[in-house]
């Protein structure tokens, strides 16, 4: 087994005091993250993103897995105390965790959907970790045109198989991609859309839009609302951990098949948000007593937490092996990894093997002390709710504006930051997704290169995406995809007509 | 109810009224986005077809993907038009009541002279401008509790990131004077 090995690799290169102290740092400020209004995961890791910049590439990538995985967890807290999801993806684990929390039955609540996010990040690495270099093996032998179709993929698919209104989803993609073409065009060294702007030559960087139209905007939103709120508190105690745990095997299935539906949402474009209501769906279809769903079912939040957490952590498998981001999150941990020089793809497993591993050993360890973590800590992390949005807006403000600042250190930057805050929140508001624009503008530029490339390689001639087997395949796919808005209504009507035919249609 | 825990409860007494009159409807802010896109649009497919549009035989010159991009948004918002001014549904549904509008406001426009400040008197120098008048004049809280907040935060921020992270941040005048 060349992984498991690896693997030890990568544990010997993690066990050092510095990496577990940053690995502690990193999932506290990951879990304030997931518990305060008005902040995200996305956003938690780009704010967070420029203090990693004079660590060493291991440690740094340790402490913002380490936040992204504190924010899956805080999410939690928040929904089974409050009733109020800290995270899209956790508004699913509100619909049993805070009837629970009422019947006084909160640390077991807790307790269950700490547990169950730690099934399911761990289902979600087991996969990585075997599944990973395999793919990453494989596609080494990709050349432009290969990489061209797989980014074609990703692209088609959002816009296929997204559930928002089709043109949306094209204004927001098509918007990323030209942003992304801001600046200096790398094939031919041409300037363009700079319109004569010093400012823009360095083109847009995709860390500032992201804290814009997450950061800023989810203030401007947040504020919207009405800010009261009342919920519980709960300390843990051992006993309850235990009674949970010893329950636990009974639900194996659930847990068995929300792990399976987080893993493939996470690898394909769908992400945690809905593999967290799929799984809370599929565990009430499949039970006995589907009534008892909503009042309080200690199964309802084993479903949807084990779900969004597979999905969360098995997004970063295509961005490790491919290059290519699973989440919102994923596609900034991408950004950081350019910004320290790694360039992220199957080249990663080869030439930073110490990386690669020392960061997949990290998603085990971190998950283990995460779990330690959150159990001890509930009652300190539910009393930051305490504290008034008040002081907390402009403190996140500021850490947006520092987080922009540092990237280019320039100025421009936090203006830039504040008109996508603009932009992000007017899009949310009327509809236009943000997902999309944030993979389109990280991986603009390197789809383009990908596709001039191969231009240069074949001369010119379209037909080298379907020059061969695997390319054409995948070429093929992605349209397939981007045209199944059509093509799925026709298929649907083809085998309607086929089924009386056969006469098994039940009247 | 069985409540055995103490309760948290947090209030919010200037929380936007649920029957706030509307300011303006989402329908019109969707056509004023897709005519803001639209011109991007052609502003963008103009200056790429200066670049140059053309197909060499080596592959796409500069300006040809961007180009067809700026074509497809183009294509997109122009549906996205039509559609929002064909529907009728749409037409009643709110965007912003007057009472959110204020909501906003209060931390849109702090937010904004932040972002001037920042470029005269520093970063460190601005948030504990932003974070103590939020606080005392927004959020009601007593003067001291502010004051020391935020500076509080701006002496952890500027340790973490200038002095132990070497991120250095804008300053002004005062870290001028203390030599930084």
């Amino acid at each position: 087994m060349e992984a498991f090995g690896l693997l030890l690799h990568g544990f010997a290169v993690l066990l050092t005091w510095k990496t577990l102290a940053v690995m502690m740092v990193g999932l506290v400020l990951g879990i304030f993250v997931g518990v305060l209004p008005g902040l995200g995961g996305p956003n938690g890791v780009a704010i967070l993103l420029p203090l990693t910049f004079t660590m060493d590439p291991t440690s740094a990538i340790v402490m913002l897995s380490c936040i992204y995985w504190g924010a899956l967890f805080g999410g939690a807290i928040t929904s089974i105390l409050f009733n109020i999801p800290g995270e899209a993806w956790s508004v699913a684990t509100t619909f049993d965790g805070y009837p629970m929390a009422q019947q006084g039955k909160a640390p077991e609540a807790l307790t269950a959907a700490f547990t169950s996010s730690f099934i399911g990040s761990l289902a979600a690495v087991l996969l990585i970790t075997f599944l990973a270099p395999g793919i990453a093996a494989f596609a080494l032998q990709f050349g432009p045109p290969e990489f061209f179709a797989v980014y074609l993929l990703t692209f088609c698919s959002f816009v296929g198989l997204g559930r928002e209104d089709k043109h949306k989803t094209i204004i927001s993609m098509t918007l990323g991609l030209l942003l992304a073409g801001i600046g200096m065009d790398t094939v031919s060294g041409t300037l363009r859309m700079t319109f004569g702007w010093n400012e823009l030559l360095r083109g847009i960087n995709f860390l500032v839009a992201v804290i814009g139209l997450f950061g800023i905007s989810e203030i401007l939103l947040t504020m919207e609302e009405r800010l009261a709120l009342r919920g519980h508190t709960a300390s843990i105690s051992l006993r309850v951990v235990l009674r949970v745990w010893k329950d636990l095997p009974r639900y194996w299935v659930t847990l068995l098949r929300s792990s399976a539906i987080g893993c493939w949402l996470g690898i394909t474009p769908g992400g945690a948000i809905a593999a967290s209501f799929m799984g809370y769906n599929l565990a009430k279809r499949f039970s006995k007593d589907k009534d008892s769903f909503g009042k309080g079912r200690i199964e309802g939040v084993f479903a949807p937490e084990t779900a969004a957490h597979a999905s969360g952590t098995s997004a970063l498998l295509p961005m490790l092996a491919l290059g290519i981001p699973g989440s919102g999150t994923a596609a900034i941990l991408l950004g950081g990894l350019m910004v320290w020089g790694l360039n992220p793809g199957p080249l990663l497993f080869v030439e930073h093997k110490d990386f690669v591993w020392g960061l997949i050993a990290s998603m085990y360890l971190g998950n283990v002390v995460g779990l330690v973590l959150v159990l001890t800590t509930v009652p300190v992390f539910a009393a930051v709710l305490r504290v008034p949005f008040a002081a907390i807006a402009p403190m996140i403000v500021v850490s947006c504006a520092i987080g922009a600042y540092a990237i280019q250190n320039a100025m421009f930057d936090i203006w830039l930051m504040l008109g996508f805050g603009v932009v992000g929140y007017v899009f949310k508001k009327i509809g236009i997704p943000l997902a999309p624009f944030t993979l389109a503008l990280v991986l603009g530029s390197r789809a383009e290169d990908a596709f001039r490339l191969a231009m240069i390689g074949a001369g010119g001639d379209l037909r080298v995406f379907w020059s061969n087997g695997l390319v054409g395949s995948i070429t093929t796919l992605a349209l397939i995809l981007l045209f199944w808005p059509l093509i799925g209504p026709l298929f649907e009507r083809a085998t309607r007509l086929w089924r009386p035919a056969r006469g098994s249609r039940a009247a | 109810m069985a409540t055995p825990e103490a309760e948290i409860i947090v209030e919010d007494p200037t929380a936007p009224a649920a029957n706030s009159p509307s300011v303006v409807a989402t329908r019109t802010v969707d056509v004023v986005t897709s005519l803001l896109l639209l011109a991007l649009a052609a502003l963008l497919c103009f200056d790429n077809w200066r670049t140059g549009i053309a197909w060499e035989t080596d592959g796409p010159q500069a300006g040809y993907f961007p180009f067809y991009l700026g074509v497809i948004l183009a294509g997109a918002s122009f549906y996205g038009l039509i559609t929002s001014l064909a529907t009728r549904t749409g037409a009643a549904q709110i965007f912003l009541t007057r009472d959110q509008l204020r909501r906003v406001m209060q931390v849109f426009m702090p937010t904004l002279l932040f972002c001037l400040f920042t470029q005269w008197l520093g970063l460190y120098v601005a948030s504990f401008l932003l974070i103590a008048g939020f606080m005392r004049v927004i959020g009601r809280i007593s003067l001291w509790k502010s004051l020391l907040s935020a500076f509080l935060f701006a002496i952890i921020m500027f340790i973490t990131f200038d002095v132990a992270f070497d991120v250095i941040m804008p300053k002004g005048p005062l870290e001028a004077a203390f030599g930084y």
